[in-house]
């Protein structure tokens, strides 16, 4: 893998930021977007715009086979046994809130448990939390280790035979912790529960296999592994969606439409009422041809090295804490610290002077940032076209940092 | 952007409120507690105000923040003490505007906020600024409605 032609792909990288190279180490956040992604756009509004799934002309025809076509590439992707079981959403947040909506609300009732975990993202917290109210169950957290792990003695000693619900992320995308989701779904499946995935941190950065992690639904989002955004991906297993009713009603997702009464469309379009994002999922599907050409194993290896090298390079910062675990094996690629004595934004607008992009905040995990006994960190996350040279400039950036701000103290 | 162009953002004035934050604590006998947080950050404020005759007697303030959103309460708390209700909601209004880089009265002696003026540059660093003054605003206003 060559990082320097990868680079090239990627054109908005090639800029000045505040008179600096940019670095961008956001990609947590959202990633770039190759030029292949950005042309299948401008391809499809061009040459081939039409509603999918109903026209009888040619430009419809093109455009059903394309948006289909995205489909089947990401069901390869993570290797779901069906097209029947890849709905696309409008990312994660909605793949997740799908899950909790239709599938929580019609199987909990009062006395049955949701367990998640500490670490997760708002998005796999607040419509488990909702999904609790409607229908009476409890909502559980699943405690974590020191170091940010999760340790699967707690999974079995915190799950219930009334644990009908579990709901982990894949990667933490503030500790960057990848958590054992095989064995953890193991041991829901023994106690009867089903297994949800939050696969947003995952499935950008390595190989997903849906039937091999054996889960029951796994949800991602386009935007954060080269493709545009307002779309991504919920997964089901096929007997799970056949007995949930959809979410959305209207237009696409219909069958027979009565005065009183309506049938659903087969999967997976009953899911997918009104027209859907077919842009959206022509990008995504170009996103993957990327991905899957580069291959997911070098890129977690390309990561891998990359965040060793940042683990080994801040933590030889004075004043740094990190957060996380601190054996690179255990983690994804991406840093969370803070700097003693500067507040993360500081930290974040300093090196944005420098042409440098972190996040700097609560991550959308709150629960989290209190677990950790923090308000707010900093965040600088890896993908293919970084290199150790951006992770030199943000060391240096850091050092800055510091400088600048015992100066004025 | 060089470190010059930082230095209109971190002003001297400014890292001296953060490091000697005024009127830092809770009034025990504080008639208006206001609690703000920018949900976005993280950052938050535990404001109390004393209120006397239409006037702002004492004002402390609690909270975490970056330096500009602690620097910027404290001053507020040290802007408003002595003021009236009505000047001190006016206040935050030119502050608002002097955030959004609009005009406003520059004939008015604002002391220490003035350092803040840089902030406006910098567009996402704006709501750090504001946090402390809408939580004033809030405060003052509901007593006013309760009167």
């Amino acid at each position: 893998m060559n990082v320097q032609d990868i680079r090239k792909m990627f054109p908005i990288l090639d800029q000045e930021v505040n008179g600096n190279r940019l670095v961008y180490l956001d990609n947590a956040a959202t990633s770039q977007k190759p030029i292949s992604v950005i042309e299948s756009l401008d391809k499809y509004y061009r040459e081939y715009n039409s509603n999918v799934h109903r026209g009888v002309h040619t430009l419809g025809t093109r455009a059903t086979d394309a948006y289909e076509g995205a489909r089947e590439k990401v069901r390869k992707f993570i290797n779901a046994k069906s097209t029947e079981e890849v709905i696309f959403t409008r990312g994660t947040t909605t793949a997740l809130n799908t899950v909790a909506a239709s599938y929580a609300r019609a199987n909990l009732t009062k006395g049955d448990e949701i367990l998640i975990s500490y670490m997760e993202h708002h998005s796999n917290i607040i419509p488990w939390q909702q999904a609790a109210k409607y229908t009476g169950a409890t909502l559980k957290y699943l405690p974590l280790q020191e170091d940010g792990t999760i340790s699967l003695d707690d999974v079995r000693e915190t799950i219930t035979p009334n644990t009908k619900i579990v709901s982990i992320m894949h990667v933490s995308n503030v500790l960057g912790t990848i958590n054992p989701i095989k064995e953890i779904a193991k041991i829901a499946h023994e106690n009867g529960a089903i297994m949800v995935v939050d696969g947003a941190q995952s499935a950008p950065h390595m190989k997903i296999d849906v039937q091999d992690l054996d889960c029951d639904f796994f949800a991602f989002s386009s935007h954060k592994m080269c493709g545009p955004t307002g779309i991504g991906v919920l997964y089901g297993r096929k007997h799970l969606l056949e007995n949930m009713e959809p979410v959305e009603f209207g237009g696409e997702m219909i069958d027979f439409v009565g005065l009183y009464e309506s049938t659903w469309k087969e999967l997976p379009w009953k899911f997918e009422g009104g027209t859907p994002i077919i842009a959206g999922a022509i990008g995504l599907g170009a996103a993957i041809d990327i991905l899957q050409d580069i291959g997911l194993e070098n890129i977690l290896e390309h990561e891998h090295k990359l965040v060793s090298y940042a683990l080994k390079k801040l933590s030889e910062i004075e004043g740094i804490t990190i957060y996380g675990p601190k054996d690179p094996d255990k983690r994804a690629g991406l840093v969370t610290f803070n700097i003693k004595d500067v507040h993360p934004h500081d930290v974040a607008t300093v090196l944005d002077a420098e042409g440098i992009a972190v996040r700097a905040g609560h991550h959308c995990a709150q629960p989290l940032m209190k677990w950790l006994d923090v308000s707010a960190t900093a965040r600088a996350s890896f993908y293919l076209y970084n290199t150790e040279d951006d992770i030199d400039k943000l060391v240096k950036g850091l050092v800055k940092t510091k400088e600048y701000f015992s100066d004025v103290f | 952007m060089s470190f010059n162009n930082l230095d209109t953002l971190y002003r001297q004035v400014i890292m001296d409120h953060y490091k000697n934050p005024r009127n830092k604590g809770v009034l025990e006998d504080g008639s208006l507690t206001v609690n703000l947080n920018n949900p976005t950050c993280g950052d938050r404020i535990h404001l109390t105000m004393k209120v006397e005759d239409g006037k702002v007697i004492d004002a402390k303030f609690e909270g975490e923040g970056c330096s500009i959103s602690l620097s910027s309460a404290s001053m507020m708390t040290q802007a408003i003490k002595g003021k009236k209700i009505e000047e001190a909601i006016k206040l935050s209004k030119i502050f608002s505007n002097m955030m959004q880089g609009k005009e406003y009265d520059e004939d008015l002696d604002l002391g220490d906020i003035e350092a803040l003026q840089g902030v406006s540059k910098f567009p996402s660093r704006i709501k750090c600024a504001t946090l402390a003054w809408k939580a004033m605003e809030k405060g003052l206003m509901e007593q006013e409605q309760n009167k």
